[in-house]
């Protein structure tokens, strides 16, 4: 391969790298919108912590944890650290598509997601301890595992020996799915907030303190979905990387569209927060056939997902759960949909492929269900998962942080 | 002296202006409150209806001399008008003492 287009690919890829890094901002921002300003400080706190871990961690084990090389297909590690390979600078390494340090950042930056996702669902109640262990051994062992069984060449992606098996282009399953199942578990365990059920057991609404800040947020993540989408081409392929910048962003603009309009014919209300909430489930849905899909099946893909946002906002509520940004709704729900679809629409499109894929996202769940659960619940025996009722009353930057998001706009004293 | 306090909608804080430099009160002072009271507001917050009794208004505070008084509310009561449930209120109470600050005036020449 000429350098030129080795170089060409690598700046895409770093570039990507950049965007999904950029994400973080986004999750940061629709998850504080979308809660009550006397937690703000915690969430970011814990949106920043998870960064720097999420990281750390994979530079430590989770690079050589979920892309073991030749490994049994189920767990594989290859040492702690980055140990650069002969050929890791060259157009050797990865088919030309990007360096060793490219691939490692731009991996890195996926690992840290899971958690986010986590981070919104919980928010307003978990225990800032409690969820830095458990982000900790989440994203640095039960992450890394499962993306190794796919993309570290395990036994999900040789379902069907050598006839191909579970697909997952940019993370439906492995990263959303992951971060969702695991963002189920804890908000079972944790249960709702003080005032999100009345006596009566119906839901209550809690309102979002900053709308604007949420809407910033889901932009900015459309934007790095370009990367997350677009980087997982794994090289600058122009054909490749066009085409799913087009459906990423159709699928989006259609899980908008969709969520609106169902939310309108339900509640007869023009409701931001679930037009927000519906690009997101586009995006997600998209994610695990973002190449394999044409402009017209993205969308078709998209405006479900919408739908399936809305339908899930209502039965978190009506489960009595309690899931502040609807993490559960568009990472779990939407991150199931897109992966069943690539045996839906597509070019993989198939009986046997739906089977595949419906066993991959059986597999997963199993594994993170029982892995958050075991994490969650120990913490839950020896420290304790949720904060003290004055304490969530009050509002954990507080008691937590002892400092206050807005120090001159002190007039919401919850 | 009298105060008038007139709690009003928003929306009608320009007119009610208006209508007192019409008669020429020219000085008073006003701000945002926040209130309960029969006027129910419906929303719905990610598919959850709910229902505010939390009503913004604006208040405004007025001191004036005893024969403002009539046309003062008078002009409250025509401008800030508008028939439906939630208009406000007035409220007239008397004021034993004003004075002004820079030229230390105290009584009628203090409030104008």
């Amino acid at each position: 391969m000429e350098t030129e287009l080795f170089t060409a690919n690598n700046i895409w890829m770093m570039l990507c790298t950049a965007l999904v890094f950029f994400m973080h901002l986004g999750f940061s921002f629709l998850e504080i919108g979308l809660t009550r300003q006397k937690n703000t400080i915690n969430i970011l706190f814990k949106n920043v912590f998870i960064i720097c871990t999420g990281l750390l961690l994979y530079y430590i084990g989770g690079f050589n944890l979920m892309y073991p090389g030749e490994f049994n297909g189920f767990l594989g590690f290859s040492g702690f650290g980055l140990a650069i390979p002969e050929n890791g600078l060259t157009a050797e390494y990865a088919n030309g598509g990007y360096t060793y340090w490219t691939d490692f950042l731009f991996q890195g930056m996926f690992a840290a997601t899971a958690a986010t996702i986590v981070s919104g669902a919980v928010a307003e109640r978990i225990k800032l301890e409690a969820f830095m262990i458990f982000t900790l051994l989440y994203v640095g062992l039960a992450y890394p595992i499962v993306g190794s069984w796919q993309w570290g060449g395990g036994f999900l992606s040789t379902l069907g020996g050598t006839d191909g098996g579970f697909y997952d282009f940019a993370g439906s399953t492995l990263v959303h799915s992951v971060g969702g199942w695991a963002a189920l578990i804890a908000i079972i365990l944790l249960g709702p907030r003080i005032g999100k059920f009345g006596k009566d057991g119906k839901p209550k609404a809690i309102l979002g303190h900053n709308i604007p800040l949420a809407a910033a947020g889901v932009l900015i993540l459309w934007l790095g979905w370009f990367g997350f989408n677009g980087g997982s081409v794994l090289s600058g392929d122009p054909a490749t990387t066009s085409l799913v910048l087009v459906t990423t962003s159709l699928a989006a603009a259609a899980g908008g569209i969709s969520a609106f309009i169902a939310s309108f014919i339900l509640y007869k209300n023009y409701d931001l927060t679930m037009f927000l909430n519906g690009i997101l489930g586009g995006l997600v849905g998209i994610t695990a056939g973002a190449d394999l899909m044409s402009p017209f099946e993205a969308i078709s893909i998209g405006f479900l997902a919408g739908i399936l946002i809305i339908i899930g906002v209502s039965l978190i509520d009506k489960l009595k759960l309690d899931d502040p940004v609807g993490a559960i709704a568009v990472h779990l729900i939407c991150g199931i949909w897109g992966t069943l679809a690539v045996g839906i629409f597509g070019d993989l499109a198939g009986i046997q492929q739906f089977f595949y894929q419906l066993s991959g996202v059986a597999i997963v769940a199993a594994f993170c269900c029982l892995s958050s659960f075991v994490i969650l619940i120990i913490l839950k025996k020896i420290i304790g998962i949720r904060v003290s009722k004055t304490e969530e009353i009050e509002g954990l930057d507080q008691h937590e942080h002892g400092m206050d998001a807005y120090p001159d706009f002190r007039m919401n004293q919850h | 002296m009298k105060k008038i306090e007139a709690i009003i909608r928003k929306s009608k804080f320009d007119d009610v202006k208006e209508a007192l430099h019409q008669i020429e009160v020219n000085f008073f002072s006003y701000w945002d409150v926040t209130g309960v009271g029969n006027e129910k507001q419906g929303h719905v917050y990610r598919g959850i209806t709910y229902s505010t009794t939390d009503i913004q208004r604006r208040f405004i505070s007025i001191v004036i001399s005893d024969d403002f008084q009539e046309k003062t509310v008078n002009a409250i009561l025509e401008s800030a008008y508008t028939g439906n449930i939630g208009d406000g209120k007035i409220f007239v109470s008397d004021i034993s003492e004003a004075y002004r600050i820079r030229t230390k005036e105290n009584g009628h020449t203090g409030i104008n």
